[in-house]
């Protein structure tokens, strides 16, 4: 979707500014947000794309008026209600009312150090891969409305396969439950004049990881 | 859970602080998570998981060509062959800086980042101003952090848009020609690692 998340190339934010010596949460509720998504997600409660598209769907003066893990957060109330775990009185009242659904499975401590491993995204290919190193290709000018990686400042334009990573699941139909659909992940490059005009920084080349569908042949 | 008990009256924070705890507190009596595992999770990433890995790997790199080889062939492979205690996922890239190229990571649609490297991101890099101006204008981010480089090398920012997680392998600053693996990592940056950031002279380090 078009969403404020897809910030590549938008002006006005400001300076970067780096923190000396930050911690690694400023506040202990950040550490349990995110021990909580680890937990879920551990648990099979959601795949990491439909948490990335419950914050995607966020409106965008909440997304950009949040921290990082508020956001989190919301996303997590989002996924919970939607998907039946929680109800939104059950989050209110902060108490469970009624009894949980069933997970595939729990994240006890004995098995805490083990989910810290991340999972792999790497799934058998349905078909030879269609593009190989120093293809041209044209990214696609799609717009769907649901979760996708092709970021705006990407679409339509001309680039080159840099490196081939393999069959992945594809976040676009992971986020919306329509399984793992596994593509072709590659890495394309563009130059700098390609995504910016003329104008831009002649040394600057810029790539992106993209699936399969995303890519025609140029 | 102590962590709870901090005082944080009146501000906009505790607001949101009583909001993780009903959270919490729900999913618990759920039965769809464990608290103390939760703490584990915490105590992970503030006592283990961190930059110091990445920095390990990268000095090693340094010191071996052969594991510089192999670390740019297959990053996950060659980081597992070292046996680190935060065990570290597939889709690995190392990409290497060289006089000529300087790279750059961010993820302009989240805040993707190698946490089984590096531990978990900086703010900075999960903000507005970095996703949006890296992929634009790099060289101004990089002033940002008070880097300047020729204007002749190649800027190359690889935006993590998939499961893809890149590690920036910075050159060896010269002077440091017989340093063990040790001494070399204290060299090492997070920012460095991230292309934010370059090397600490030798001088800095003893």
């Amino acid at each position: 979707m078009d969403g404020v998340h897809d910030m590549g190339g938008m002006d006005g934010f400001g300076k970067v500014q780096p923190e000396p010596n930050e911690p690694v949460f400023h506040a202990p509720w950040e550490g349990r947000v995110l021990a909580m998504q680890r937990s879920m997600g551990y648990a099979g409660a959601w795949p990491i794309d439909a948490s990335r598209f419950a914050q995607e769907r966020l409106a965008p003066q909440a997304y950009l008026g949040a921290s990082y893990y508020q956001r989190w957060a919301l996303a997590m109330e989002r996924n919970l209600i939607e998907r039946g775990y929680a109800g939104a009185d059950e989050l209110s009242s902060g108490h469970a009312l009624r009894s949980g659904k069933p997970l595939a499975r729990k994240l006890t401590p004995d098995l805490a150090t083990q989910a810290m491993t991340r999972g792999s995204f790497y799934r058998q290919a349905q078909t030879p891969a269609r593009f190989k190193p120093g293809d041209r290709v044209r990214t696609k000018n799609i717009h769907p409305p649901t979760h996708t990686r092709l970021p705006r400042y990407a679409r339509g334009r001309l680039g080159v396969i840099e490196l081939v990573h393999g069959c992945h699941a594809f976040p676009d139909t992971m986020a919306v439950d329509k399984g793992d659909s596994p593509q072709w992940l590659y890495t394309v490059m563009f130059e700098g004049k390609e995504l910016w005009g003329p104008d831009a920084d002649p040394t600057l080349k810029i790539s992106i990881d993209a699936f399969e569908p995303y890519l025609d042949p140029a | 859970m102590a962590q709870h008990d901090h005082d944080e009256h009146g501000s906009e924070l505790s607001e949101t602080q009583l909001r993780v705890r009903a959270l919490e507190t729900v999913l618990t009596e759920k039965g769809y998570i464990d608290p103390a595992a939760l703490d584990l999770i915490i105590q992970a990433y503030e006592t283990k998981i961190g930059p110091h890995t990445g920095a390990r790997v990268v000095a090693k790199a340094w010191h071996d060509p052969a594991f510089k080889r192999a670390l740019l062939d297959d990053g996950s492979k060659a980081v597992r062959a070292l046996g680190h205690e935060s065990r570290v996922g597939d889709h690995l890239v190392a990409v290497e800086n060289t006089p000529a190229r300087h790279n750059i990571v961010v993820c302009t649609l989240c805040s993707c980042y190698p946490w089984d490297v590096l531990g978990l991101p900086p703010v900075w890099y999960k903000s507005a101003p970095y996703r949006s101006r890296a992929v634009k204008d790099p060289r101004g981010v990089l002033a940002d952090f008070g880097v300047k480089l020729p204007a002749s090398t190649e800027i190359r920012v690889w935006d993590s848009t998939a499961e893809t997680r890149f590690l920036v392998l910075p050159m060896r600053p010269s002077g440091t020609e017989g340093w063990s693996e040790e001494r070399l990592a204290q060299l090492v940056t997070r920012d460095a690692m991230i292309g934010t950031g370059l090397p600490k002279p030798p001088e800095e380090v003893a």
